[in-house]
């Protein structure tokens, strides 16, 4: 039995207080209908004595205490599946609005998902080749494995990320592949250059679309990642499908989090940000992985925008704790012209080490990488010298280091948004690099593996 | 049975009236999922409750029922080798019952029901028995002896006891107490976490534990017994040094508590130790490792338990004689926990909001670690080594997690992130680590792998901090302004830093390096040093001796096997002075 209750009491920010009510649940979903008859909906808080604390999903313009009536539906948030969602474009609440029909749903899934037993998750470690070799050869993404992107405003970071969702595959096999897009809080611009870049590649008929624009309400943000995770999470665990989950922009997630715990005068942790933000945070990032008893996985990038490029911020912060390493862009890089601009030292996956080597990639990669790393922030300290005291104060190693780093951004950061390398491609172009250097450097590569692929001149 | 309802509920914290009658921290089961919590403050007869797990869909009126106990764990044969969650829930059992994620007001045993063990006594009727002491043992598995003690607080003489096969309920015999009351015996025992298990004395850590990582035996060693952090900002390594301190310390048992941290990381450890062999033993790492996961996405009231729950299985199998680590990884999510239930309990807050009692809180978690003769009579000793791994928030230590934490413990591993951007791992920064045990310690390695050790060591430390130093003039003036003896001290601490503390974890024979190697391998980098000061005094070219070849051997030392490990030592060292006596050689022809 549904009640509606005439008796809300305060309405502040996004926060409405209603009196005397009963048997409503905590995070319980409401719908409050005002005067004109329009509905929005609201998410209970905190339940205290006969009164609770509700959240609103929707802005609070129009809402009249007296007049609107708020009634509770016994159950969370919830989103209706269906393999049919593929290609449908859907609000941040989760309805379709492409002017399809409805969604038959196969199932009604709460939006908050349930933590994963760890004992029942798979170790994710099947190689997912990118074509980017700053990722593939260095920074190695694999199935399951959750890499945010840090980036900052004016960065090319939507280019990356539509360029990993068209070109990603695991290879020599032809599986069921999904993306979900969760837009929160973007621009009409940058969504929809995701859009035609999926309209342009097909990709769209297999991605399923969830759009919160700047323009939409904040405090929906809260729950339009949410709604894409569930999706996500149907179609891999219960549709056996391999999903690249893309959500752009978690600073704007924070900040609605942030905007809330304002609301209601919580003790605030860093920056004012919610002490409990990397709970929230982890809860949502933690939904990717494989787990047992079902083929499909989800693979998740989060893009951020870092404020002032900071990475000591918060949000990037907590967000590195949580995820399984971060590629980072860089400013520097993007202004000498150099695209994709990874930053490649600070960058990092740390499922990488599963994902390679022999069977996998290529027996030589983890030497490969280990040696460009180290010889290319050799260069770079090397440059800085340089940049002090001039090229003559080097030594003759240092001098060939520093011509290494430069050929490097050059040539191996430096591919563009549409070349598509093979992990072959991307580490016989490592070693080609890595031989501007003499052979008795290579500390890091296998003496057998050195001998194997040392580029003959 | 007291029962009381829900007035309030706000996330994790639920209050319930009618709860006059409870005792603080007793457990209470709230709602119709009967959902695990814990009485956290008393207010007239309103209970304020941390629940353990997800509270969406309770509201007011719902059913709180008090347990009338605290907060315990089960104690007994079964343990090792097991994962729970934060309080102690068994996660395969519970991958049973709910599949891949776990649902709610989900209940199974810590200990197994059914499983039969073999129990060996040699205690007779009539013998007496003090707290403490050993009425027999199991063998838990391959590595472990389980040895099953009378719990704390009991004395008394044996009425009944015998060897037999018995699950862990099974009555295995009886005692009578001084009281003249009769009480059964079962294999099991239960402790609240939240209060240190008792033992007879605390002694001073003298004994290292060998981690097998050649920064933190050769620079900052820790004891057997003592405590440690690990603070480093995300990337930096930690979780890498912590797996790698759970595999190869020297230890009997381990305790790796993944405290807030990533799902896959405790993933990992699962399939992945029973895969490795302990050097020890030759067995299994699994066998003596119990696994507390309190993953980021699981509720995080839990997350505050699960540290308890951690320390006190240690403490048990402490308590039996053995030696045993508790690393948790990460503390900073634990007081996380504290701080986000302080707030719910609208607290006054202390620095960046955590409650004022977070040091007193880590001091007692910490202080639970030590050196100890055990209870019961024959005076068996046993240690508890903790080490916590700190995620300061953009990996600055003046924060408050990290800065209490260091006011505690005695070795400090500081991970830094510039370190692991060149890929120097494990990424301790050898200038702001320390170990206070060092000292203390240092008698025992010179009395058990070489006399050296003590200068070798001090040796490391210091061309490291005069590297620094001259680094300095080198950023300002170049590197041709320093004489030829300094230029090759800072090849020599390249050296050192390079072919000595960079240790590569996921390589098979550089992943432990036993402790004469170590040595070894210190030996070889400052032979090359002094003998490369030598030729140059002797006029042989800068250039030609920095750039001597058999350095390239030095580098590939740490990849031999410990087998042949000192033939090859004795081999490059020809080399090296055969390379070095051919240089001199050519200046003496040019002049």
């Amino acid at each position: 039995m549904v009640r509606e209750y005439r008796t809300i009491e305060e309405v502040a920010g996004p926060l409405m207080l209603v009196k005397q009510v009963e048997g409503v649940k905590y995070d319980e979903l409401g719908e409050i209908e005002l005067p004109t008859g329009e509905i929005r909906r609201c998410r209970v808080l905190e339940v205290d004595g006969r009164n609770v604390l509700v959240q609103l999903f929707e802005s609070s313009a129009g809402l009249n205490l007296a007049k609107s009536k708020v009634r509770f539906l016994g159950h969370g948030a919830e989103l209706a599946v269906s393999e049919d969602m593929l290609g449908r474009v859907f609000n941040g609440m989760g309805e379709p609005i492409d002017n399809g029909a409805n969604i038959i749903p196969e199932k009604v899934l709460d939006i908050n998902g349930s933590p994963i037993n760890p004992a029942a998750r798979y170790y994710p470690s099947e190689f997912i080749q990118t074509g980017i070799s700053t990722i593939d050869g260095l920074n190695t993404l694999v199935r399951g494995q959750k890499l945010p992107i840090f980036s900052g405003s004016g960065l090319p970071h939507a280019n990356l990320a539509a360029q990993i969702a068209r070109q990603a595959k695991v290879r020599g096999k032809d599986e069921k592949f999904a993306v979900v897009f969760a837009a929160v809080g973007i621009t009409f611009e940058e969504a929809d250059f995701f859009i035609s870049d999926f309209r342009k590649t097909g990709a769209i008929d297999r991605t399923v679309l969830f759009m919160n624009l700047a323009s939409d309400p904040a405090i929906e943000r809260i729950t339009t990642p949410r709604m894409a995770l569930t999706a996500a999470e149907y179609l891999a665990f219960d549709c056996d499908m391999h999903v690249l989950v893309i959500i752009t922009d978690m600073t704007n997630y924070a900040e609605a989090l942030r905007e809330i715990s304002a609301a209601r005068k919580e003790v605030p942790g860093r920056a004012g940000y919610p002490g409990y933000l990397y709970t929230d945070l982890a809860s949502m990032y933690e939904r990717a992985g494989r787990k047992m008893g079902s083929e499909g996985s989800i693979t998740l990038i989060p893009i951020l925008s870092m404020p002032e490029d900071d990475k000591t911020h918060p949000i990037p912060d907590l967000t590195g704790y949580i995820t399984e390493g971060q590629i980072i862009l860089s400013r520097e890089l993007y202004r000498k012209g150099y695209l994709p601009p990874v930053d490649v030292l600070p960058s990092l996956s740390r499922l990488k080490d599963k994902g390679i080597g022999k069977g996998k990639t290529r027996e030589d990669h983890a030497g490969v990488m280990n040696q460009l790393f180290s010889s290319y922030a050799r260069g770079k300290e090397a440059k800085e010298l340089m940049i002090v005291l001039g090229e003559a104060a080097l030594t003759p190693i240092d001098r060939l280091y520093a011509k290494f780093s430069d050929a490097f951004e050059e040539k191996y950061i430096n591919q563009g948004f549409y070349e598509n390398r093979s992990i072959e491609q991307t580490l016989d172009l490592g070693w080609e690099l890595l031989s501007i250097l003499p052979k008795s450097e290579m500390k890091r590569i296998k003496p057998e593996y050195v001998k194997k692929y040392w580029p003959a001149k | 049975m007291i029962e009381g309802k829900i007035l309030k509920v706000s996330g994790p914290l639920v209050i319930a009236e009618g709860m006059r009658e409870a005792d603080m921290f007793d457990v209470v089961r709230v709602g119709k999922n009967r959902l695990i919590g814990e009485i956290i403050e008393m207010h007239g007869d309103r209970a304020s409750i941390e629940v353990y797990e997800e509270t969406a869909g309770l509201g007011r009126g719902d059913v709180v029922v008090d347990t009338g106990v605290p907060l315990s764990v089960e104690l007994g044969p079964g343990l090792l080798s097991n994962i729970y969650d934060g309080i102690q829930r068994p996660l395969e059992k519970l991958k049973e019952i709910s599949g891949s994620n776990i649902a709610r007001g989900v209940y199974a045993p810590a200990l197994d029901r059914e499983k039969i063990w073999h129990f060996e006594t040699e205690l007779n009727f009539g013998d007496r028995v003090q707290e403490g002491d050993i009425l027999g043992i199991v063998k838990e598995n391959d590595v472990i002896d389980h040895k099953i003690m009378l719990p704390p607080g009991l004395e008394g003489t044996i009425v009944d006891i015998h060897s037999g096969d018995y699950t862990v309920t099974d009555r295995i015999g009886k005692v009578k107490l001084p009281s003249g009351d009769i009480i059964d015996l079962t294999l099991i025992q239960r402790w609240p976490v939240r209060i240190s298990r008792p033992y007879a004395e605390k002694m001073s850590p003298s004994v290292p534990m060998i981690t097998g990582q050649r920064v933190i035996d050769a620079l900052f060693p820790i004891a057997k017994g003592g405590t440690a952090c690990v603070p480093g900002p995300f990337g930096s390594g930690k979780t890498v040094v912590q797996h790698q301190l759970a595999k190869w310390s020297d230890v009997d048992i381990v305790v790796y508590i993944g405290c807030g941290e990533r799902g896959n990381e405790m993933t990992d450890v699962l399939l992945e130790f029973p895969e490795l062999t302990d050097p020890k033993t030759g067995k299994s790492l699994m066998e003596r490792t119990v696994l507390i996961a309190n993953t980021s996405d699981m509720p995080v009231a839990a997350r505050e338990a699960s540290i308890y729950t951690g320390i006190t299985i240690a403490e048990y199998y402490r308590d039996m004689g053995y030696s045993v680590a508790v690393i948790a990884d990460s503390t900073s999510r634990w007081a996380e926990a504290l701080r986000e239930m302080s707030g719910r309990l609208e607290e006054m807050p202390g620095e960046e909001g955590y409650p004022a009692y977070l040091t007193s809180r880590l001091a007692q978690f910490y202080e639970r670690a030590g050196n100890i003769v055990c209870l019961g009579s024959d005076e068996r000793k046993g240690s508890l080594t903790a080490i916590g791994a700190v995620s300061p928030q953009g990996g600055d230590i003046s924060e408050p997690v990290t800065q209490a934490t260091l006011r505690i413990v005695k070795v400090f591993w500081g991970l830094d992130s510039s370190l692991a951007y060149r890929r120097h791992f494990p990424a301790i920064n050898w200038l702001n680590s320390y170990s206070l045990y060092r000292e203390k310690l240092e008698d025992w390695f010179c009395g058990n792998v070489s006399r050296e050790w003590r200068e070798l060591t001090a040796r490391c430390i210091k061309i490291l901090q005069v590297e620094d130093n001259l680094q300095e003039v080198v950023k300002l003036v170049g590197i041709d302004a320093l004489s030829a003896e300094d230029r090759l001290t800072l090849e020599a601490a390249r050296s050192v830093r390079e072919d000595f503390l960079q240790q590569n974890a996921f390589e098979e024979t550089d992943s432990f390096t036993q402790l004469d190697k170590q040595l070894l391998m210190m030996k070889l980098v400052f032979y090359y040093e002094d003998m490369a000061k030598a030729a140059v005094s002797n006029g042989a070219d800068i250039e030609e001796v920095s750039a001597l070849p058999s350095r390239e051997e030095i580098s590939r030392f740490k990849s031999v096997e410990y087998d042949r490990c000192r033939e090859e030592y004795a081999a490059i060292k020809l080399r090296i002075k055969n390379e070095l006596d051919m240089l001199a050689g050519a200046s003496d022809e040019r002049n």
